[in-house]
């Protein structure tokens, strides 16, 4: 019988900041102390707090550690284990009050969240399903199982869920229109081909608990009448395909995959598709064709993929998130579900909380939470003390959100109505040195690049609008450039063949509806406010701080600083190309831009 | 005269068929295999050289600019030989935020290449994707499966050194 039990995330995080070298040495350090019959070391899935990995929690006591290497292991060994304190040094400490926490659930990064579809990431391993399954794990596909397909169908509508993967599409609606379609044959195809830059909780969920996804297919399908289906995972994923495929095999083992499952007469296949890496093919047609293998292009739709989806059968597409929620309405009941979240968004929704705040990471809320609990109390506010200008939410897809909307309830109808939208859930913070022109460029050139060629407004738009922005960035706007992108953007919004076209102008949008001051101030007074813009940029030296030291001379590629040694130097601005070599070169920060 | 129908028949001389031959036997009679069948190429050879393409629409029956067009439309697959370490630099909306543009030009300067280039040596490709999904330690990048995450530009000397 062990005593405790150490659990060291191995999500994609932890493991680059080094969490396989921190078990390794754990595990030495056991053997020396010969507690490996003790204490059992668990790897186990993200626990969302990336920024302090790698992360460390010793049970049964729930310690805490963060930011550990291998070679703090003797000294917690000895210390925690052996002789029962705590090592103080390792905690985590609040950035904003500078207090210590021991406890993980006392941390605001955790104690705000409402951990359900990520229940079991960070706390079981995710490559043993009888620790999914002691967690409740394969309870809820035996109810469906024990169920009528239409009262399936009928429970999954009722709980109000919608899709996580982008639109907030009803997901009982879904799949009654798959259910209702006739067919020979029928296909439950997951999504996981999570392209949006700056989202990642379905590498996350995939990684640390493979098997609540394996289950919500297989509830679907059950509901659907497929006996068949696939999960398309982005080849970038590997550490998720292989432990889908470690899911897969163990679920077949036990007769919860495969012929006859569960004595019910159900049968069910999973195969696995590995993405090429093509944004579109996050659309769902465009994501069916890549399947069929070929070009990942979208096209119209009607029909459906209800209708007429993989190899022309009805296929129900679902995203991974939406899926790993099945299993727990289908083992808690619709009035569980329903009693979290807002009117019209129910349960919870996962955020990758990235950008400038102090704690990124990943995060599931109660949908109805305000940006300001999650940017401020979750994120533990804006890093280094910068002021907040807004959060970049929902992707390529999505919009910025201004300080004076911070207090918005989050969900998919409030974001919808501010220009933005859930999207897969990106949520990117971003301070006062942050150019939201520059932004809108950069999301631009991402879909431009991303869009997929076949409709004519997303081809074209995508690359005008980009050009504007360039433009703009690069000092060179017009007066009239402001109209020409609001006109574009329309266009391209309302005639657009798939999602990709129709979202691609949010970021523009939403930019110049809350930060239109930013785009004017480039186009007339030729100036950056956030200072980010190169070609906008001049460069002067502070006489003040300036102590001659040479170095900025010997990086300026165009000779424009003079000054003899020991005394403040001189930017001549008619030869300076704005580079910003003497900026990143200088180690009294005597050079500045104005 | 058209070109396509000589290049389609031509036959490099010293090029490994054999090798294709054998990676198509697991999915000559399936559907949907043109993907799977190129990652497989990819994986035997690190890149999709042109006779293999053409190889494999000759033996599906199909136009080699269906191949081609297969091929060309996935960031994934790659028509020129690449480096023996592939760094993948995430260009994605955290890292983006997070000043990945000055990793980049470092990144450019230590290599000597630009984006999509093979140093001489054939040592590192160079690569920019749109999002690694490890944008909790942005800016990040990955050379051949290892992540490296909170990036600087004096940070990339040492950790090229290590390939």
């Amino acid at each position: 019988m062990y005593e405790k039990q150490i659990l060291i995330c191995a999500g994609t995080g932890c493991i680059s900041s080094g969490a396989y070298e921190v078990k390794e040495a754990l595990d030495n350090e056991l053997q020396k102390n010969n507690m490996e019959d003790k204490v059992r070391v668990i790897l186990s899935g993200c626990h969302g707090f990336c920024e302090k990995g790698p992360l460390l929690i010793v049970y049964p006591e729930d310690i805490f550690y963060c930011e550990v290497t291998g070679e703090d292991m003797p000294e917690l060994v000895e210390q925690h284990l052996v002789n029962g304190n705590i090592v103080e040094r390792l905690l985590y400490k609040d950035p904003n009050t500078e207090q210590i926490v021991s406890n993980h659930e006392e941390i605001l990064f955790y104690s705000k969240q409402k951990r359900l579809v990520l229940r079991n990431c960070g706390v079981i391993d995710p490559e043993n399903i009888d620790e999914y399954i002691i967690r409740g794990g394969y309870q809820g596909l035996k109810n469906a199982l024990d169920k009528d397909p239409s009262e399936v169908v009928e429970m999954i509508k009722n709980s109000g869920l919608r899709g996580r993967g982008g639109a907030g599409f009803p997901a009982g609606m879904k799949w009654e229109f798959a259910y209702r379609s006739q067919g020979d044959k029928k296909y439950v195809v997951c999504n996981a081909d999570e392209g949006d830059p700056g989202a990642f909780m379905d590498r996350s969920t995939l990684e640390g608990d493979p098997h609540a996804v394996l289950e919500g297919i297989m509830i679907a399908g059950k509901a659907i009448g497929s006996d068949e289906a696939y999960i398309y995972v982005r080849a970038e994923y590997p550490l998720a395909i292989k432990r889908l495929r470690t899911a897969i095999a163990q679920a077949e083992e036990y007769g919860l995959i495969g012929e006859n499952i569960l004595n019910s007469g159900f049968n069910y296949k999973v195969n696995i598709k590995e993405g090429a890496g093509a944004f579109v093919c996050g659309e769902e047609t465009a994501l069916l064709a890549s399947i069929e293998g070929e070009r990942g292009m979208p096209r119209p739709r009607p029909p459906f993929p209800a209708v007429k989806g993989l190899w022309g059968k009805p296929t129900c597409i679902n995203n991974v998130e939406t899926l790993a929620n099945v299993p727990l309405i289908m083992r808690k009941g619709v009035k569980w579900f329903t009693s979290v979240g807002t009117e019209g968004s129910k349960g919870t929704k996962i955020f990758a909380l990235t950008g400038k705040v102090n704690n990124t990471g990943l995060c599931e809320v109660p949908m109805g939470i305000t940006l300001r609990e999650v940017v401020f109390d979750i994120g533990g506010g804006i890093r280094g003390g910068k002021k907040y200008k807004a959060v970049q939410i929902g992707g390529p897809s999505g919009g910025c959100i201004p300080e004076s909307l911070l207090d918005l309830p989050i969900d998919f109808d409030s974001l919808t109505q501010a220009g933005a939208m859930m999207g897969s859930g990106g949520l990117v913070a971003m301070d006062e040195e942050t150019c939201m022109v520059d932004l809108a460029r950069y999301f631009l050139s991402f879909t431009q690049n991303e869009s997929c060629g076949k409709c004519t407004p997303c081809r074209e738009g995508t690359k005008r609008m980009l050009e504007i922005l360039e433009r703009i960035t690069e000092g060179k706007g017009e007066a009239e450039d402001i109209s020409r992108l609001e006109k574009i953007a329309v266009t391209v919004k309302d005639s657009s063949l798939c999602g990709l076209g129709q979202t691609a102008p949010n970021p523009i949008l939403t930019t110049l509806r809350y930060f239109r001051d930013e785009y004017e101030a480039h186009i007339y007074d030729r100036r950056c406010p956030a200072g980010m813009c190169k070609e906008l940029l001049s460069y002067y030296i502070d006489p003040e701080i300036c102590n001659g030291c040479r170095a900025c001379t010997k990086v300026c590629p165009v000779e424009a600083i003079t000054g003899e040694k020991k005394e403040p130097h001189v930017i001549d601005e008619e030869k300076c190309i704005a580079c910003g070599a003497c900026l990143d070169r200088c180690k009294f920060g005597a050079v500045k831009t104005k | 005269m058209c070109q396509c129908q000589e290049a389609a028949t031509s036959v490099e001389e010293n090029f490994e068929y054999e090798k294709v031959e054998s990676l198509l036997q697991d999915y000559l009679d399936k559907k949907g295999v043109m993907v799977p069948i190129l990652q497989a190429i990819q994986e035997e050879f690190g890149y999709l050289p042109r006779p293999a393409l053409e190889y494999v629409a000759k033996r599906l029956r199909i136009p080699v600019s269906k191949v081609f067009g297969v091929a060309t439309f996935y960031a994934q697959f790659h028509l020129e030989p690449r480096g023996e370490n592939i760094i993948r630099l995430c260009r994605g909306t955290a890292c983006h935020v997070r000043g990945v543009a000055k990793v980049a030009d470092k990144m450019q300067e230590h290599l000597g290449v630009d984006v999509g280039g093979t140093t001489p040596d054939m040592k590192f490709t160079y690569e920019e994707v749109a999002c690694i999904g490890a944008c909790g330690l942005a800016p990040v990048m990955m050379i051949n499966d290892r992540t490296f995450g909170k990036l600087e530009p004096d940070k990339l000397k040492g950790i090229l050194e290590q390939f």
